[in-house]
Protein backbone atom coordinates (compact mmCIF):
# COMPACT_ATOMS: atom_id res chain seq x y z
CA UNK A 1 0.00 0.00 0.00
CA UNK A 2 1.55 3.16 -1.12
CA UNK A 3 1.82 5.66 1.63
CA UNK A 4 -0.17 8.57 0.95
CA UNK A 5 2.49 11.42 0.44
CA UNK A 6 2.22 15.33 0.97
CA UNK A 7 0.67 17.13 -1.85
CA UNK A 8 3.86 18.47 -3.22
CA UNK A 9 3.66 21.74 -4.38
CA UNK A 10 7.13 21.64 -6.57
CA UNK A 11 9.75 24.19 -7.01
CA UNK A 12 8.93 24.55 -10.38
CA UNK A 13 6.51 24.78 -12.89
CA UNK A 14 4.24 21.99 -14.05
CA UNK A 15 5.97 21.95 -17.73
CA UNK A 16 8.63 19.51 -16.92
CA UNK A 17 6.98 17.04 -14.97
CA UNK A 18 4.59 16.53 -17.34
CA UNK A 19 7.52 16.62 -19.96
CA UNK A 20 9.27 13.51 -17.76
CA UNK A 21 6.12 11.60 -17.46
CA UNK A 22 5.32 11.35 -21.62
CA UNK A 23 7.53 8.79 -22.41
CA UNK A 24 6.28 6.23 -19.82
CA UNK A 25 2.56 7.65 -21.02
CA UNK A 26 3.18 7.28 -24.74
CA UNK A 27 4.81 3.57 -23.68
CA UNK A 28 2.26 2.52 -21.88
CA UNK A 29 -0.85 3.79 -24.20
CA UNK A 30 0.69 2.36 -26.99
CA UNK A 31 1.59 -1.19 -25.52
CA UNK A 32 -0.97 -1.51 -23.00
CA UNK A 33 -4.16 0.19 -23.44
CA UNK A 34 -4.43 0.01 -26.73
CA UNK A 35 -3.89 -3.50 -27.04
CA UNK A 36 -6.45 -4.44 -24.05
CA UNK A 37 -9.20 -2.35 -25.69
CA UNK A 38 -7.88 -4.43 -28.85
CA UNK A 39 -8.86 -7.88 -26.74
CA UNK A 40 -11.88 -6.72 -25.61
CA UNK A 41 -13.21 -6.19 -29.07
CA UNK A 42 -11.51 -9.22 -30.07
CA UNK A 43 -13.60 -11.00 -27.71
CA UNK A 44 -16.73 -9.62 -29.01
CA UNK A 45 -15.68 -10.52 -32.21
CA UNK A 46 -15.63 -14.21 -32.77
CA UNK A 47 -18.36 -16.89 -34.20
CA UNK A 48 -20.45 -16.03 -31.23
CA UNK A 49 -20.31 -12.46 -31.07
CA UNK A 50 -20.35 -10.41 -27.92
CA UNK A 51 -22.18 -13.36 -26.33
CA UNK A 52 -19.01 -14.38 -25.87
CA UNK A 53 -18.96 -13.04 -22.76
CA UNK A 54 -21.36 -14.44 -21.57
CA UNK A 55 -20.60 -17.75 -22.61
CA UNK A 56 -17.69 -16.85 -20.99
CA UNK A 57 -19.38 -16.79 -17.63
CA UNK A 58 -22.09 -19.28 -17.87
CA UNK A 59 -20.94 -22.54 -20.07
CA UNK A 60 -20.41 -25.18 -17.70
CA UNK A 61 -17.12 -26.11 -18.76
CA UNK A 62 -15.25 -22.58 -17.94
CA UNK A 63 -17.74 -21.77 -14.94
CA UNK A 64 -16.78 -25.15 -13.01
CA UNK A 65 -12.82 -23.73 -14.47
CA UNK A 66 -13.42 -20.47 -13.38
CA UNK A 67 -15.04 -21.51 -9.95
CA UNK A 68 -12.29 -23.85 -8.93
CA UNK A 69 -9.98 -21.02 -9.62
CA UNK A 70 -11.34 -18.81 -7.27
CA UNK A 71 -11.76 -21.86 -4.72
CA UNK A 72 -7.92 -22.24 -5.11
CA UNK A 73 -6.65 -18.23 -4.95
CA UNK A 74 -8.80 -18.38 -1.94
CA UNK A 75 -8.07 -21.03 -0.01
CA UNK A 76 -4.28 -19.97 -0.84
CA UNK A 77 -4.74 -16.46 -0.09
CA UNK A 78 -6.33 -17.64 3.84
CA UNK A 79 -3.27 -20.42 4.20
CA UNK A 80 -0.91 -18.15 3.23
CA UNK A 81 -1.89 -14.75 5.56
CA UNK A 82 -2.42 -17.35 8.58
CA UNK A 83 1.18 -18.78 8.13
CA UNK A 84 3.02 -15.63 7.35
CA UNK A 85 0.79 -14.02 10.16
CA UNK A 86 1.83 -15.98 12.84
CA UNK A 87 5.83 -16.08 11.21
CA UNK A 88 5.64 -13.19 10.41
CA UNK A 89 4.76 -10.82 13.93
CA UNK A 90 6.75 -13.83 15.85
CA UNK A 91 10.14 -12.16 13.82
CA UNK A 92 9.27 -8.55 14.20
CA UNK A 93 8.48 -9.08 17.95
CA UNK A 94 11.61 -10.92 18.96
CA UNK A 95 14.77 -10.67 18.42
CA UNK A 96 17.32 -13.67 18.63
CA UNK A 97 20.73 -15.22 17.09
CA UNK A 98 19.96 -16.34 13.57
CA UNK A 99 16.62 -14.13 13.46
CA UNK A 100 18.63 -12.22 10.41
CA UNK A 101 19.16 -15.42 8.91
CA UNK A 102 15.81 -17.02 9.21
CA UNK A 103 14.85 -13.98 7.44
CA UNK A 104 17.04 -13.89 4.69
CA UNK A 105 15.83 -17.77 3.94
CA UNK A 106 12.10 -16.74 4.07
CA UNK A 107 12.32 -14.03 1.54
CA UNK A 108 14.99 -15.46 -0.65
CA UNK A 109 12.30 -16.85 -3.02
CA UNK A 110 10.82 -13.63 -2.98
CA UNK A 111 10.86 -12.91 -6.92
CA UNK A 112 11.32 -16.47 -7.70
CA UNK A 113 9.21 -17.21 -11.46
CA UNK A 114 6.64 -19.73 -11.47
CA UNK A 115 7.90 -22.56 -13.60
CA UNK A 116 10.84 -23.03 -10.76
CA UNK A 117 8.34 -22.98 -8.60
CA UNK A 118 6.60 -25.69 -10.26
CA UNK A 119 9.83 -27.53 -10.30
CA UNK A 120 10.25 -26.66 -6.40
CA UNK A 121 6.81 -28.59 -5.67
CA UNK A 122 8.13 -31.67 -7.90
CA UNK A 123 11.26 -31.89 -6.01
CA UNK A 124 9.05 -31.84 -2.41
CA UNK A 125 5.72 -33.99 -4.58
CA UNK A 126 6.74 -35.71 -8.07
CA UNK A 127 7.54 -38.58 -9.00
CA UNK A 128 11.09 -38.93 -7.63
CA UNK A 129 10.03 -36.07 -4.97
CA UNK A 130 11.12 -35.98 -1.59
CA UNK A 131 7.86 -36.55 0.63
CA UNK A 132 6.95 -39.46 -1.71
CA UNK A 133 10.33 -40.99 -1.58
CA UNK A 134 9.79 -41.05 2.27
CA UNK A 135 6.02 -42.00 2.32
CA UNK A 136 7.78 -45.47 0.05
CA UNK A 137 10.31 -45.94 3.11
CA UNK A 138 7.87 -45.90 5.58
CA UNK A 139 4.47 -47.19 4.22
CA UNK A 140 5.37 -48.93 0.85
CA UNK A 141 3.44 -45.98 -0.92
CA UNK A 142 4.11 -43.41 -3.00
CA UNK A 143 2.86 -40.16 -1.96
CA UNK A 144 2.59 -38.21 -5.26
CA UNK A 145 0.92 -35.11 -4.55
CA UNK A 146 2.62 -32.42 -6.97
CA UNK A 147 0.95 -33.09 -11.18
CA UNK A 148 -2.98 -32.22 -9.23
CA UNK A 149 -4.78 -28.70 -7.15
CA UNK A 150 -2.88 -29.76 -4.49
CA UNK A 151 0.72 -29.61 -5.89
CA UNK A 152 -0.79 -26.58 -7.27
CA UNK A 153 -2.02 -25.34 -3.91
CA UNK A 154 1.86 -25.94 -2.43
CA UNK A 155 3.22 -23.92 -4.79
CA UNK A 156 1.58 -20.90 -4.71
CA UNK A 157 1.82 -21.28 -1.00
CA UNK A 158 5.54 -20.96 -1.81
CA UNK A 159 5.32 -18.31 -4.37
CA UNK A 160 3.14 -16.20 -1.80
CA UNK A 161 4.66 -16.49 1.78
CA UNK A 162 7.94 -14.22 1.24
CA UNK A 163 6.25 -11.23 -0.23
CA UNK A 164 3.17 -11.65 2.56
CA UNK A 165 5.32 -12.32 5.84
CA UNK A 166 7.50 -9.28 4.32
CA UNK A 167 4.34 -6.70 4.27
CA UNK A 168 3.46 -8.43 7.63
CA UNK A 169 6.69 -7.53 9.21
CA UNK A 170 6.70 -4.56 8.47
CA UNK A 171 3.70 -3.36 9.46
CA UNK A 172 3.92 -5.61 12.88
CA UNK A 173 7.21 -3.15 13.83
CA UNK A 174 4.66 -0.75 14.19
CA UNK A 175 2.14 -2.31 16.71
CA UNK A 176 2.52 -1.32 20.16
CA UNK A 177 3.66 -4.30 22.72
CA UNK A 178 1.72 -2.71 25.68
CA UNK A 179 -1.43 -3.25 24.19
CA UNK A 180 -1.07 -6.73 24.03
CA UNK A 181 0.49 -6.95 27.68
CA UNK A 182 -2.66 -5.16 28.78
CA UNK A 183 -4.89 -7.57 27.21
CA UNK A 184 -2.50 -10.75 28.75
CA UNK A 185 -3.05 -8.56 31.70
CA UNK A 186 -6.84 -8.66 31.59
CA UNK A 187 -6.81 -12.47 31.60
CA UNK A 188 -6.53 -12.94 28.02
CA UNK A 189 -5.62 -16.02 26.31
CA UNK A 190 -2.90 -16.12 23.00
CA UNK A 191 -5.55 -17.24 20.57
CA UNK A 192 -7.67 -14.20 22.10
CA UNK A 193 -4.71 -11.78 21.55
CA UNK A 194 -4.14 -12.75 18.42
CA UNK A 195 -7.70 -12.36 17.30
CA UNK A 196 -8.67 -9.57 18.82
CA UNK A 197 -5.43 -7.70 19.23
CA UNK A 198 -3.00 -8.30 16.54
CA UNK A 199 -5.57 -8.88 13.60
CA UNK A 200 -6.99 -5.95 13.80
CA UNK A 201 -4.39 -3.44 14.46
CA UNK A 202 -2.51 -5.46 11.10
CA UNK A 203 -5.85 -5.16 9.09
CA UNK A 204 -4.69 -3.25 6.46
CA UNK A 205 -1.67 -5.48 5.53
CA UNK A 206 -3.47 -8.15 5.72
CA UNK A 207 -5.69 -7.05 3.41
CA UNK A 208 -3.19 -5.54 1.00
CA UNK A 209 -1.47 -8.84 1.39
CA UNK A 210 -4.02 -11.16 0.73
CA UNK A 211 -5.50 -9.28 -1.86
CA UNK A 212 -2.02 -9.51 -3.94
CA UNK A 213 -1.94 -13.17 -3.09
CA UNK A 214 -5.57 -13.85 -4.19
CA UNK A 215 -4.60 -11.70 -7.63
CA UNK A 216 -1.72 -13.87 -7.94
CA UNK A 217 -2.91 -17.20 -7.46
CA UNK A 218 -5.72 -16.41 -9.69
CA UNK A 219 -3.77 -15.29 -12.97
CA UNK A 220 -0.11 -17.26 -12.19
CA UNK A 221 0.29 -19.50 -15.09
CA UNK A 222 3.98 -20.95 -14.72
CA UNK A 223 3.38 -23.34 -12.16
CA UNK A 224 0.38 -25.16 -13.81
CA UNK A 225 2.08 -25.36 -16.86
CA UNK A 226 4.89 -26.89 -15.58
CA UNK A 227 2.88 -29.11 -13.03
CA UNK A 228 0.49 -30.42 -15.40
CA UNK A 229 -1.52 -29.27 -18.68
CA UNK A 230 -4.82 -31.10 -17.11
CA UNK A 231 -5.15 -29.21 -14.21
CA UNK A 232 -8.28 -26.80 -14.61
CA UNK A 233 -7.61 -23.36 -13.55
CA UNK A 234 -8.46 -20.51 -15.61
CA UNK A 235 -5.27 -19.56 -17.25
CA UNK A 236 -4.66 -22.98 -18.18
CA UNK A 237 -7.80 -22.88 -20.10
CA UNK A 238 -7.23 -19.45 -21.98
CA UNK A 239 -3.65 -20.75 -22.85
CA UNK A 240 -5.49 -24.21 -24.53
CA UNK A 241 -8.08 -21.97 -26.43
CA UNK A 242 -5.61 -20.09 -27.60
CA UNK A 243 -2.93 -22.23 -28.79
CA UNK A 244 -4.58 -25.95 -29.10
CA UNK A 245 -8.08 -24.42 -30.26
CA UNK A 246 -7.11 -21.76 -31.73
CA UNK A 247 -10.18 -20.02 -30.27
CA UNK A 248 -8.21 -16.13 -30.30
CA UNK A 249 -11.93 -14.71 -29.57
CA UNK A 250 -12.88 -16.91 -26.69
CA UNK A 251 -9.10 -16.89 -25.05
CA UNK A 252 -9.67 -13.08 -25.46
CA UNK A 253 -13.28 -13.05 -23.71
CA UNK A 254 -11.82 -15.07 -20.74
CA UNK A 255 -8.73 -13.14 -20.15
CA UNK A 256 -11.37 -10.69 -19.92
CA UNK A 257 -13.07 -12.06 -17.38
CA UNK A 258 -9.88 -13.47 -15.27
CA UNK A 259 -8.55 -9.97 -16.05
CA UNK A 260 -11.29 -7.97 -14.39
CA UNK A 261 -11.48 -9.99 -11.18
CA UNK A 262 -8.14 -9.72 -10.13
CA UNK A 263 -8.42 -6.28 -11.12
CA UNK A 264 -11.33 -6.07 -8.82
CA UNK A 265 -9.95 -7.93 -5.77
CA UNK A 266 -6.71 -5.39 -5.90
CA UNK A 267 -9.52 -2.73 -6.65
CA UNK A 268 -11.89 -3.60 -3.30
CA UNK A 269 -8.59 -4.18 -1.20
CA UNK A 270 -7.58 -0.65 -1.63
CA UNK A 271 -10.60 0.77 -0.59
CA UNK A 272 -11.33 -1.73 2.08
CA UNK A 273 -7.79 -0.89 3.49
CA UNK A 274 -7.85 2.51 3.26
CA UNK A 275 -10.71 2.90 5.84
CA UNK A 276 -11.19 0.00 8.02
CA UNK A 277 -14.34 -1.69 8.91
CA UNK A 278 -15.68 -5.47 8.34
CA UNK A 279 -13.81 -8.18 8.46
CA UNK A 280 -10.28 -8.25 6.84
CA UNK A 281 -8.85 -11.65 5.46
CA UNK B 1 17.54 -19.01 19.73
CA UNK B 2 16.77 -19.46 23.73
CA UNK B 3 16.69 -16.22 24.50
CA UNK B 4 14.26 -14.50 25.99
CA UNK B 5 12.01 -12.12 23.52
CA UNK B 6 12.82 -8.52 23.45
CA UNK B 7 10.85 -5.68 22.32
CA UNK B 8 11.60 -3.32 19.05
CA UNK B 9 14.87 -1.73 19.14
CA UNK B 10 12.93 1.16 18.53
CA UNK B 11 10.89 0.94 21.67
CA UNK B 12 13.00 0.30 24.89
CA UNK B 13 11.51 2.40 27.25
CA UNK B 14 11.22 0.57 30.73
CA UNK B 15 7.86 -1.06 31.01
CA UNK B 16 6.15 -0.51 34.39
CA UNK B 17 5.53 -4.18 33.97
CA UNK B 18 7.03 -7.56 33.29
CA UNK B 19 7.98 -8.74 30.71
CA UNK B 20 6.11 -11.93 29.40
CA UNK B 21 7.52 -15.26 29.90
CA UNK B 22 8.92 -17.34 27.05
CA UNK B 23 5.50 -18.92 26.80
CA UNK B 24 4.18 -22.16 24.52
CA UNK B 25 2.88 -19.82 22.00
CA UNK B 26 6.65 -18.43 21.39
CA UNK B 27 7.72 -22.08 20.33
CA UNK B 28 4.70 -23.11 18.26
CA UNK B 29 5.56 -19.76 16.62
CA UNK B 30 9.06 -20.59 16.26
CA UNK B 31 8.21 -23.67 15.20
CA UNK B 32 5.82 -22.62 11.92
CA UNK B 33 8.72 -19.91 11.30
CA UNK B 34 11.59 -23.04 11.06
CA UNK B 35 9.35 -25.30 9.27
CA UNK B 36 8.28 -22.36 6.53
CA UNK B 37 11.79 -22.02 6.12
CA UNK B 38 12.13 -25.36 5.39
CA UNK B 39 9.76 -25.89 2.87
CA UNK B 40 11.14 -22.82 1.05
CA UNK B 41 15.09 -23.82 1.44
CA UNK B 42 14.55 -27.51 1.21
CA UNK B 43 13.52 -27.61 -2.93
CA UNK B 44 16.44 -25.43 -3.56
CA UNK B 45 18.73 -27.34 -2.13
CA UNK B 46 16.84 -30.76 -3.32
CA UNK B 47 17.08 -29.56 -6.83
CA UNK B 48 21.04 -28.47 -6.28
CA UNK B 49 21.67 -31.52 -5.22
CA UNK B 50 19.83 -33.68 -7.86
CA UNK B 51 21.77 -31.12 -10.32
CA UNK B 52 25.15 -31.91 -9.28
CA UNK B 53 24.59 -35.76 -9.04
CA UNK B 54 24.94 -38.49 -11.20
CA UNK B 55 21.64 -40.65 -10.75
CA UNK B 56 19.27 -38.74 -8.79
CA UNK B 57 17.10 -41.38 -8.25
CA UNK B 58 20.12 -43.52 -6.29
CA UNK B 59 20.90 -40.78 -4.28
CA UNK B 60 24.26 -38.55 -3.97
CA UNK B 61 25.88 -41.88 -3.69
CA UNK B 62 26.54 -42.66 -7.42
CA UNK B 63 28.65 -39.26 -7.50
CA UNK B 64 28.88 -36.14 -8.39
CA UNK B 65 29.51 -34.71 -11.96
CA UNK B 66 29.11 -31.60 -13.70
CA UNK B 67 28.05 -33.31 -16.98
CA UNK B 68 24.46 -32.20 -16.62
CA UNK B 69 25.72 -28.55 -16.16
CA UNK B 70 27.70 -28.88 -19.40
CA UNK B 71 24.74 -30.23 -21.07
CA UNK B 72 22.26 -27.47 -20.30
CA UNK B 73 25.16 -24.27 -21.10
CA UNK B 74 25.88 -26.56 -24.05
CA UNK B 75 22.03 -26.56 -25.39
CA UNK B 76 20.38 -23.64 -23.91
CA UNK B 77 23.30 -20.99 -24.17
CA UNK B 78 21.53 -19.05 -26.81
CA UNK B 79 18.49 -19.08 -24.33
CA UNK B 80 20.37 -17.81 -21.17
CA UNK B 81 22.11 -15.42 -23.31
CA UNK B 82 18.98 -14.12 -24.86
CA UNK B 83 17.82 -13.89 -21.28
CA UNK B 84 20.46 -11.99 -20.50
CA UNK B 85 20.03 -9.43 -23.45
CA UNK B 86 16.65 -9.14 -22.78
CA UNK B 87 17.10 -8.06 -18.75
CA UNK B 88 19.72 -5.72 -19.85
CA UNK B 89 17.52 -3.82 -21.97
CA UNK B 90 14.54 -3.68 -20.28
CA UNK B 91 16.76 -2.56 -17.30
CA UNK B 92 17.69 0.45 -19.29
CA UNK B 93 14.22 1.28 -20.70
CA UNK B 94 12.63 1.09 -17.26
CA UNK B 95 15.54 3.40 -15.92
CA UNK B 96 15.09 5.74 -19.01
CA UNK B 97 11.33 5.84 -18.30
CA UNK B 98 10.37 5.10 -14.91
CA UNK B 99 12.72 7.24 -12.79
CA UNK B 100 11.25 10.20 -14.39
CA UNK B 101 7.85 8.92 -14.53
CA UNK B 102 8.61 8.78 -10.64
CA UNK B 103 9.95 12.08 -10.39
CA UNK B 104 6.94 13.57 -12.36
CA UNK B 105 4.31 11.65 -10.22
CA UNK B 106 6.54 13.18 -6.87
CA UNK B 107 5.10 16.37 -8.61
CA UNK B 108 2.23 16.22 -9.58
CA UNK B 109 -0.58 16.85 -7.63
CA UNK B 110 -1.73 13.78 -5.36
CA UNK B 111 -5.17 13.10 -6.91
CA UNK B 112 -4.08 12.59 -10.65
CA UNK B 113 -1.15 11.35 -9.00
CA UNK B 114 -2.50 8.34 -7.47
CA UNK B 115 -4.73 7.70 -10.89
CA UNK B 116 -1.57 7.38 -13.15
CA UNK B 117 0.35 5.25 -10.77
CA UNK B 118 -2.56 3.24 -10.38
CA UNK B 119 -2.76 2.88 -14.29
CA UNK B 120 1.08 2.31 -14.36
CA UNK B 121 0.66 -0.42 -11.67
CA UNK B 122 -2.42 -2.59 -14.08
CA UNK B 123 0.08 -4.77 -15.92
CA UNK B 124 0.88 -6.08 -12.64
CA UNK B 125 -2.60 -6.71 -11.67
CA UNK B 126 -3.80 -8.16 -15.27
CA UNK B 127 -2.65 -11.27 -15.58
CA UNK B 128 0.47 -11.84 -18.13
CA UNK B 129 -1.40 -14.23 -20.04
CA UNK B 130 -3.92 -11.78 -20.71
CA UNK B 131 -1.65 -8.85 -21.81
CA UNK B 132 0.77 -10.95 -24.13
CA UNK B 133 -2.43 -12.18 -26.03
CA UNK B 134 -3.45 -8.27 -26.45
CA UNK B 135 -0.04 -7.44 -27.89
CA UNK B 136 -0.12 -10.06 -29.92
CA UNK B 137 -3.59 -9.68 -31.62
CA UNK B 138 -2.34 -5.82 -31.85
CA UNK B 139 0.72 -6.06 -33.15
CA UNK B 140 1.10 -10.09 -34.21
CA UNK B 141 0.72 -8.96 -37.71
CA UNK B 142 3.66 -6.85 -37.82
CA UNK B 143 6.29 -9.71 -38.94
CA UNK B 144 9.22 -8.29 -38.30
CA UNK B 145 8.13 -6.96 -34.55
CA UNK B 146 7.11 -10.37 -33.87
CA UNK B 147 9.65 -12.22 -34.82
CA UNK B 148 11.85 -9.92 -32.95
CA UNK B 149 13.38 -10.23 -29.33
CA UNK B 150 12.19 -6.55 -28.89
CA UNK B 151 8.03 -8.22 -28.80
CA UNK B 152 9.56 -9.60 -25.22
CA UNK B 153 11.30 -6.82 -24.19
CA UNK B 154 8.08 -5.01 -24.47
CA UNK B 155 6.42 -7.77 -22.20
CA UNK B 156 8.97 -7.29 -19.86
CA UNK B 157 9.14 -3.49 -19.60
CA UNK B 158 5.41 -3.34 -19.39
CA UNK B 159 5.78 -6.06 -16.52
CA UNK B 160 8.65 -4.64 -14.64
CA UNK B 161 8.39 -0.46 -14.77
CA UNK B 162 5.55 -0.33 -11.95
CA UNK B 163 8.46 -2.18 -9.35
CA UNK B 164 10.52 0.66 -10.62
CA UNK B 165 8.21 3.26 -10.78
CA UNK B 166 6.78 2.73 -6.97
CA UNK B 167 10.50 1.83 -5.59
CA UNK B 168 11.82 5.37 -6.66
CA UNK B 169 8.54 7.36 -5.73
CA UNK B 170 8.50 5.24 -2.03
CA UNK B 171 12.27 6.67 -1.48
CA UNK B 172 11.25 10.42 -2.96
CA UNK B 173 8.10 10.18 -0.89
CA UNK B 174 10.07 9.22 2.62
CA UNK B 175 12.97 11.56 2.30
CA UNK B 176 11.69 15.57 1.64
CA UNK B 177 12.83 16.09 -1.52
CA UNK B 178 11.27 19.10 -2.07
CA UNK B 179 13.26 21.20 0.63
CA UNK B 180 16.24 19.61 -0.84
CA UNK B 181 15.10 21.23 -4.40
CA UNK B 182 14.13 24.18 -3.09
CA UNK B 183 17.61 24.53 -1.40
CA UNK B 184 18.85 24.03 -4.49
CA UNK B 185 16.91 26.24 -6.03
CA UNK B 186 17.12 29.36 -4.24
CA UNK B 187 20.75 28.60 -4.93
CA UNK B 188 20.59 29.28 -8.42
CA UNK B 189 20.37 25.48 -9.54
CA UNK B 190 18.70 25.13 -12.80
CA UNK B 191 15.89 22.09 -13.53
CA UNK B 192 18.81 19.73 -14.71
CA UNK B 193 21.31 20.93 -12.48
CA UNK B 194 19.10 19.50 -9.57
CA UNK B 195 18.07 16.59 -11.54
CA UNK B 196 21.78 15.77 -11.40
CA UNK B 197 22.85 16.94 -8.60
CA UNK B 198 19.99 16.86 -6.16
CA UNK B 199 17.02 14.44 -7.55
CA UNK B 200 19.32 11.15 -8.78
CA UNK B 201 21.70 10.99 -5.75
CA UNK B 202 19.03 11.53 -3.38
CA UNK B 203 17.27 8.21 -4.93
CA UNK B 204 20.37 6.11 -5.83
CA UNK B 205 18.68 3.61 -3.33
CA UNK B 206 15.38 2.84 -4.73
CA UNK B 207 16.87 2.94 -8.33
CA UNK B 208 18.66 0.18 -6.93
CA UNK B 209 16.05 -2.03 -5.30
CA UNK B 210 14.38 -1.00 -8.24
CA UNK B 211 17.13 -2.40 -10.75
CA UNK B 212 17.69 -5.67 -9.00
CA UNK B 213 14.18 -5.70 -8.61
CA UNK B 214 13.69 -5.81 -12.76
CA UNK B 215 16.93 -7.64 -13.59
CA UNK B 216 14.90 -10.88 -11.56
CA UNK B 217 11.59 -10.27 -13.02
CA UNK B 218 13.08 -10.11 -16.10
CA UNK B 219 15.23 -13.54 -15.93
CA UNK B 220 12.49 -15.45 -14.27
CA UNK B 221 9.12 -13.89 -16.21
CA UNK B 222 7.45 -16.59 -18.07
CA UNK B 223 3.83 -16.16 -18.13
CA UNK B 224 3.96 -13.25 -21.19
CA UNK B 225 6.69 -14.64 -22.89
CA UNK B 226 5.27 -18.19 -23.79
CA UNK B 227 3.46 -16.55 -25.75
CA UNK B 228 5.33 -13.62 -27.20
CA UNK B 229 8.44 -15.81 -28.27
CA UNK B 230 9.06 -17.60 -31.28
CA UNK B 231 11.19 -20.58 -31.80
CA UNK B 232 13.77 -18.09 -32.52
CA UNK B 233 13.57 -15.80 -29.43
CA UNK B 234 13.40 -18.83 -26.85
CA UNK B 235 14.57 -17.00 -22.90
CA UNK B 236 15.72 -18.99 -20.26
CA UNK B 237 12.55 -19.72 -18.41
CA UNK B 238 11.20 -20.99 -21.44
CA UNK B 239 14.20 -23.49 -21.86
CA UNK B 240 13.86 -24.46 -18.28
CA UNK B 241 9.80 -25.12 -19.02
CA UNK B 242 11.35 -27.05 -21.94
CA UNK B 243 13.29 -28.91 -20.10
CA UNK B 244 11.34 -30.13 -16.90
CA UNK B 245 8.69 -31.03 -19.80
CA UNK B 246 11.00 -33.01 -21.62
CA UNK B 247 14.04 -33.90 -20.04
CA UNK B 248 15.95 -36.26 -17.16
CA UNK B 249 15.30 -34.81 -13.65
CA UNK B 250 18.79 -34.10 -13.50
CA UNK B 251 18.78 -32.03 -16.55
CA UNK B 252 16.38 -29.88 -15.41
CA UNK B 253 17.70 -29.95 -11.63
CA UNK B 254 20.52 -28.39 -13.67
CA UNK B 255 19.24 -25.71 -15.26
CA UNK B 256 17.71 -24.65 -12.85
CA UNK B 257 21.07 -23.96 -10.68
CA UNK B 258 22.00 -21.75 -13.66
CA UNK B 259 19.22 -20.21 -12.91
CA UNK B 260 19.65 -19.60 -9.64
CA UNK B 261 23.66 -18.85 -10.08
CA UNK B 262 22.30 -15.95 -11.74
CA UNK B 263 19.30 -14.71 -9.99
CA UNK B 264 20.25 -15.79 -6.33
CA UNK B 265 22.99 -12.86 -6.30
CA UNK B 266 20.66 -10.80 -7.13
CA UNK B 267 18.20 -11.56 -4.84
CA UNK B 268 20.58 -11.08 -1.96
CA UNK B 269 21.85 -7.84 -3.24
CA UNK B 270 17.90 -6.56 -2.96
CA UNK B 271 17.44 -8.20 -0.01
CA UNK B 272 21.03 -6.13 1.42
CA UNK B 273 19.53 -3.04 -0.67
CA UNK B 274 16.46 -2.41 0.69
CA UNK B 275 17.98 -3.49 4.09
CA UNK B 276 19.79 -0.36 3.80
CA UNK B 277 16.90 1.86 3.01
CA UNK B 278 15.10 1.31 6.42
Amino acid sequence: MPARRPRARGPSGWMEPLLLLLPAAVIFCAFFVLPLARLVLIGGSGSLGWAAYAVALTDPRYLASLLSTILLAATTTLATLTLATVSGVFLSRHRFSGRQFLVSLLTLPLAFPGVVIGFMVIMLGGRQGLLPSMTDALFNERWVFAYSMTGLFVGYLYFSIPRTILTIMASAEKLDPRIEEAARSLGAGPLRIALDVIVPALKPALVAAGAICFATAMGAFGTAFTLATRINVLPMVIYTEFTLQANIAMAAALSFVLGAITWAALALARSVSGNSVAAAG
Amino acid sequence: MSQTPTRPIADRTPLPSHRPPVSATYWLQLVVTVILCVFLILPVFLSILAGLTVNYFEGWTSGLTTVWLAKVIDEYSNSIGLSLQIAIACLACTLALGVPAAYALYRTSSRIGRIVEELLVMPIAVPGLATALALIVTFGGWGELRQSWVFILIGHVLFTLPFMTRSVLAVMSSIDLNAFEEAARSLGASFWQRMAHVVLPNCKGGIVAGSLMVLTLSLGEFNMTLLLHTPLTRTLPIGLADAYASLRLEVGSAYTVVFFVLVIPLLIALQRATARSK
